[in-house]
């Protein structure tokens, strides 16, 4: 169970404005975590909390493939993010290294800033527990379910190497 | 089926394949840039794969941070290097032999007609020009096709955009694709394959034909496409490193969507900060001050591109106080570019010229906004940041329309400096 407290965006929030393009060459996650979001609000990193969860408008992290975006936020301890929609590829790059995404156009409208929300990814279920309101969020194809499960593309593709 | 459906078919051993199926596939060709390749290689540690599936059917090409633009950048670059050597990849593009990815797969033959190819980096969708089904994917994505030499996808519904009409002068597949986002939106075509056609676009040469398809991603596209016709063969014929297979949508295959442009009066158009498909006609922003020019990226900076900025900037100087970058796409037409005169014009004109690189696209480097600064750009993406300080702005058009308002040091139509 991923449980915390709401920051919201607006619409196509796109990754020149999760990670800036000056931070591309760190390939460590932690040392970019610090400026999530950087490009909407500088001072992101400092007000949120590992655990919190961001609810964000359509189209949330459109524009390049840089892994450094949804990695930031994993690093950062970012416990969810639910939306309308993804852009495919920052939906692919978050199942693939285990950051929890969710699809529901209705949570993403109702749920307010300073909310505490509850999400059960097994489920896809989303508890707004300051309005007591529960949403179904869309729930991923099988496919992906078994590589989620899998705890990501790494041990995925360990497991089909043969790799111990 | 769509000419989509039918690669993706017989790349995944498939009779047929419907939109939302999910299937595995076996590429044609992968490409991982400098800065992809270095996440995949820390990813493919951690996966345990020492070795990748087939080095033939991988191009590894430094664009982002080449020259090396810093200590971090050169160990970044000097580790791929070492790998690319380790894993006996030939298709390598290096300082000297290097350019954007994007421009230099297609031109060095090493995107087909009837590919799949997957790219490390979002404009991979620039190959859709050939009639290759192709689509960027984010550094674990690439580590696991490069370790397993397949990819799980979501077979894409396909939207159909028909331009009808004739071209009028300085009229380019920018314009085209700058209108296609501006109608359908940053995410009007999320999740799908855009397949471009009609009688205008038939009339595209192959430069224009990329930087529509480069730009299919701004609509959240997964790909671009253009079927193969004379114009692709003949390109395709001079270069080709390997057989390829030419498909053509069914008459009966569906669209979710279809869209038709009427191109015939068309003015050259602008986005304005800070997103692609905010979309007008360049009249609209026209004396617009400019602190900077950039002609360059995956989008713009091929070699008809260069020849277009050039036929506008010959004999005539920058605005003083408008600085004017030109970076050509690709060693090979940088060369080009030289025979032709093309860089001595620019140089007269006061630009600063510089080697191969995505450089000022990302903000990476050479070409980075400082805050306030407003640039017009030939790049594909002017979101909060993108050039350099957040209060920056870009203006994305043409390479004629760059040209021009460099000269002018305020937007500009091109016939405004004729
Ligand atoms: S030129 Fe710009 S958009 Fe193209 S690959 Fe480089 S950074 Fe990306």
């Amino acid at each position: 169970m991923i449980r915390g407290r709401v920051w919201k965006f607006g619409d196509d929030v796109n990754t020149d404005v999760i990670m800036p393009g000056k931070y591309l060459a760190m390939h460590d996650p932690a040392e970019i975590a610090p400026y999530i979001m950087e490009g909407i609000d500088p001072d992101f990193g400092k007000k949120a909390k590992p655990g919190d969860i961001i609810v964000a408008g359509k189209n949330f992290g459109c524009g390049s493939s840089r892994e450094t975006a949804p990695g930031g936020l994993k690093a950062f301890g970012i416990g969810a993010i639910i939306a309308p929609t993804f852009a495919r590829i920052f939906l692919r790059n978050a199942v693939n290294i285990g950051l929890p995404v969710l699809e529901c156009p209705a949570a993403a409208a109702d749920i307010r800033e300073g909310d505490v929300v509850a999400v059960e990814m097994a489920t896809g279920r989303i508890t707004d527990e300051t309005t007591g309101r529960t949403y179904q969020a869309s729930p991923f194809p099988p496919f992906l379910q078994e590589l989620i499960a899998a705890g990501g593309l790494i041990p995925y593709v360990r497991r089909r190497l043969g790799v111990a | 089926m769509t000419i989509t459906e039918k690669i993706l078919a017989a790349h995944a051993g498939k009779a047929a394949v419907e939109p939302g199926e999910f299937i595995v596939a076996r590429p044609d060709m992968v490409m991982g840039n400098d800065l992809s390749t270095a996440g995949a290689i820390g990813v493919l540690r951690k996966m345990g794969a020492a070795k990748v599936f087939d080095p033939e059917k991988i191009a590894i090409v430094f664009d982002h941070i080449v020259p090396a633009r810093d200590i971090q950048a050169a160990d970044l670059l000097k580790g791929v290097r070492q790998w690319v050597r380790e894993q006996g990849i030939r298709h390598f593009f290096d300082e000297g032999r290097h350019g954007i990815a994007h421009i230099i797969l297609p031109e060095q033959g090493l995107a087909l007609p009837g590919n799949l190819i997957i790219g490390g980096d979002s404009h991979s969708c620039t190959y859709g020009a050939v009639g290759a089904f192709s689509t960027g994917v984010g550094h674990t994505d690439l580590a696991g096709v490069l370790a397993l030499g397949e990819i799980w996808l979501k077979v894409p519904a396909s939207i159909k955009s028909t331009y009808h009409g004739t071209l009028g002068p300085w009229i380019m597949g920018k314009d085209l694709i700058l209108a296609t986002i501006g109608k359908i939106g940053i995410d009007g075509a999320l999740y799908q394959a855009m397949e471009f056609r009609g009688p205008a676009l038939a009339t595209l040469g192959m430069s224009e034909r990329l930087t529509m398809c480069n730009m299919a991603i701004e609509a959240g596209g997964k790909s671009g496409i253009v079927a193969p016709d004379e114009v692709t063969l003949s390109y395709v014929r001079e270069r080709a490193t390997r057989p390829w297979t030419v498909y053509q949508s069914d008459p009966d295959a569906r669209y979710v969507a279809e869209y038709d442009f009427e191109i015939t009066g068309m003015r050259p158009q602008v986005a304005k900060p800070f997103s692609p498909d905010n979309v007008v006609p360049v009249d609209e922003v026209a004396g617009t001050p400019l602190d900077q020019v950039f002609i360059g990226s995956c989008t713009n900076a091929k070699l008809e591109d260069l020849r277009i900025a050039a036929r506008i900037l010959r004999g005539k100087k920058a605005h003083a106080g408008t600085r004017l970058i030109v970076i050509p796409a690709s060693t090979w037409i940088w060369n080009q570019a030289l025979k032709e005169g093309l860089l001595e014009i620019f140089a007269e004109a006061g630009a600063a010229v510089s080697t191969p690189t995505c450089g000022a696209c990302f903000g990476g480097h050479t070409g980075v906004l400082g805050a306030g600064e407003v640039c017009l750009s030939t790049s594909n993406r002017n979101f909060v940041g993108r050039m350099g300080h957040p209060t920056a702005q870009s203006y994305l058009a043409n390479p004629a329309v760059a040209a021009a308002s460099a000269i002018k040091g305020c937007i500009a139509a091109p016939e405004e400096v004729l």
